[in-house]
């Protein structure tokens, strides 16, 4: 039963919930705040889709550049309009806020679009397969884990080699001492926003690609998945959000298949329960620290 | 170059500082001692822009640093080493060193001041890209005052940098401390060590509960007999 296919498949959702995971970690790991506002970042993606795609000529891509792009403005903004604001006071301000953005977006859409799906228009690589060496799989598969994986190979080359990439890091060890090297807090955290939304803006082009259709609330399932795989993954480390979005992915693919017809109604509840075992096994999450963290002050 | 008049800070409804004034100048090394809780710390943390004062001004170089951000600060020419060392654990040396350089952007000084950096703290050469939170405690102390020296500070400001050092490593700072003063470097140095500390300080300010409890060269304090009960006493 577990077929080649299949694991390709399995592989495409996992490396997408990976992305969804990090893109959240980023922001987390510096403002230690989970931005509750973050699915909708995907909702935002898939309406320009929508708007961009149905009002205009333009070639998909180029469609898709701009809901990329839609995505990483509106997350700077809220960080500039809402964020930034609480930002020196306390962390339930912060996250507070978050839902509030989230709300507020949500509503956005609501008001100025419409409550009902819309339709979103794909190009055709999207619906069609490919045969490879004898396998037959759909091209929609093979080109997220393309994209997921030169994504998180452009991600860690610039968190590795780019004075920006280690000032993020380092805000994410210790904030404070960050500012005190003379790096700006609202550019570390600016920056964060602006990757998390560029995530965010590419996993919503693919999320949105497996039902061509957007809508208001389209951003909550994205988000609890997010959440979830940072907290299997562990909270403290980018290779940990990673690891434990592909996790989630890959176990949530594989209760699909194995549990009998009767109770995959109950897929949620079985991939929950797994959850919590792994927590229980491992509390601070799959991937620790190598070093033991040290408390002063 | 440095001049706090009449500083005072609160946590809540505690005073942790109650009017400090002192002053720095160019190539001296001040040392700030007194007990724990006597407000050396906040001192500090108060003229990097971490704290905000209630009230008093914090001048350097002509220029007030009341309200202004840590960043701007480090930027005017003012590195606070903090107590307990807060290098980046996750990060490796190489990197906590090139964040250190964050203010500069000339990357050929980037090289020879790396150079530096080896010929001072040689065991950072060795540790140039093992992970920072696996370095031990003097090599984490090290990497943090190299670190701060990497932004060419006018002045440098350590917080307790020989706390928690096994012996010989605290012998080590306390060279190390002149040797960056013969470089040319202003330094501004909160001990416990007051033995040592009195040794190579030009000027000496004793904090006492949130005031400035004596002031004076090291010869002069070591006469007064308020230091010599509080610590010279205990040995």
């Amino acid at each position: 039963m577990i077929t080649f296919e299949f694991l390709i498949s399995a592989i495409s959702l996992a490396s997408l919930y990976a992305l969804l995971a990090l893109g959240l970690v980023i922001i987390y790991g510096i403002l230690k705040m989970v931005n509750f506002a973050y699915g909708e970042l995907i909702m935002i993606g898939g309406y320009v889709l929508y708007l961009v795609g149905s009002n205009t000529n333009l070639p998909w891509l180029i469609v898709a550049v701009a809901a990329v792009l839609g995505a990483m403005a509106v997350s700077y903004l809220t960080e500039l309009v809402a964020f930034r604001r609480v930002r020196e006071k306390s962390l339930t301000a912060l996250l507070i806020t978050s839902f509030a953005v989230s709300t507020l977006l949500q509503n956005g859409a609501l008001l100025i679009i419409s409550p009902r799906a819309k339709a979103v228009a794909l190009p055709k690589v999207f619906s069609t397969s490919v045969t490879l060496f004898g396998i037959t799989t759909p091209m929609r598969s093979i080109l997220t884990i393309a994209v997921s994986i030169a994504l998180l190979v452009g991600l860690t080359l610039l968190f590795r080699y780019t004075i920006l990439g280690i000032a993020l890091r380092a805000a994410a060890d210790n904030f404070r001492m960050t500012r005190m090297l003379g790096v700006p807090a609202n550019l570390v955290i600016s920056s964060a926003f602006v990757l998390s939304g560029a995530i965010a803006g590419v996993v919503s082009l693919f999320w949105i690609g497996r039902t061509a259709s957007v809508t208001p609330t389209i951003g909550l399932g994205p988000l609890l998945i997010a959440f979830v795989a940072t907290v299997i993954g562990g909270m403290r480390s980018l290779v940990g959000a990673v690891v434990g979005g592909f996790v989630y992915g890959m176990i949530f693919i594989f209760i699909g298949v194995l549990l009998p017809q009767t109770l995959l109604n109950y897929r949620e509840a079985f991939m929950f329960l797994i959850v919590i075992l792994i927590l229980l096994l491992r509390p601070e999450g799959l991937v620790r620290v190598k070093y033991a963290q040290e408390r002063v002050g | 170059m440095l001049r706090v008049d009449n500083l005072q800070v609160r946590y809540g409804a505690i005073a942790a500082l109650r009017g400090v004034s002192l002053r720095v100048d160019e190539g001296e090394l001040v040392a700030l001692i007194g007990l724990n809780g006597a407000g050396k710390t906040t001192t500090l943390s108060a003229i990097a822009g971490i704290l905000k004062p209630v009230s008093g001004s914090i001048m350097f170089r002509d220029q007030s640093l009341i309200g202004r951000s840590p960043e701007a600060i480090l930027r005017m020419g003012i590195a606070l080493v903090p107590e307990g060392r807060d290098i980046f654990p996750s990060l490796t040396t190489e990197e906590n060193l090139r964040l250190g350089a964050f203010s500069r952007h000339n990357r050929s000084e980037y090289r020879s001041d790396l150079e530096e950096i080896f010929e001072l703290f040689p065991i950072l050469e060795e540790r140039f890209h093992q992970i920072g939170g696996t370095l031990s405690g003097g090599e984490q102390q090290q990497l943090a005052i190299a670190r701060s020296l990497m932004a060419h500070p006018k002045m440098l400001m350590l917080d307790e940098p020989s706390l928690g050092l096994a012996p010989t490593l605290v012998d080590q700072i306390f060279t190390l401390i002149p040797t960056l003063r013969l470089r040319g470097a202003t330094i501004l140095l909160v001990e416990q060590n007051v033995d040592r500390t009195l040794k190579i300080a030009d000027r000496v300010y004793l904090l006492n509960t949130g005031r400035v409890e004596l002031e004076g060269s090291p010869e002069q304090l070591k006469s007064q007999t308020a230091i010599k009960d509080v610590y010279l006493g205990k040995g």
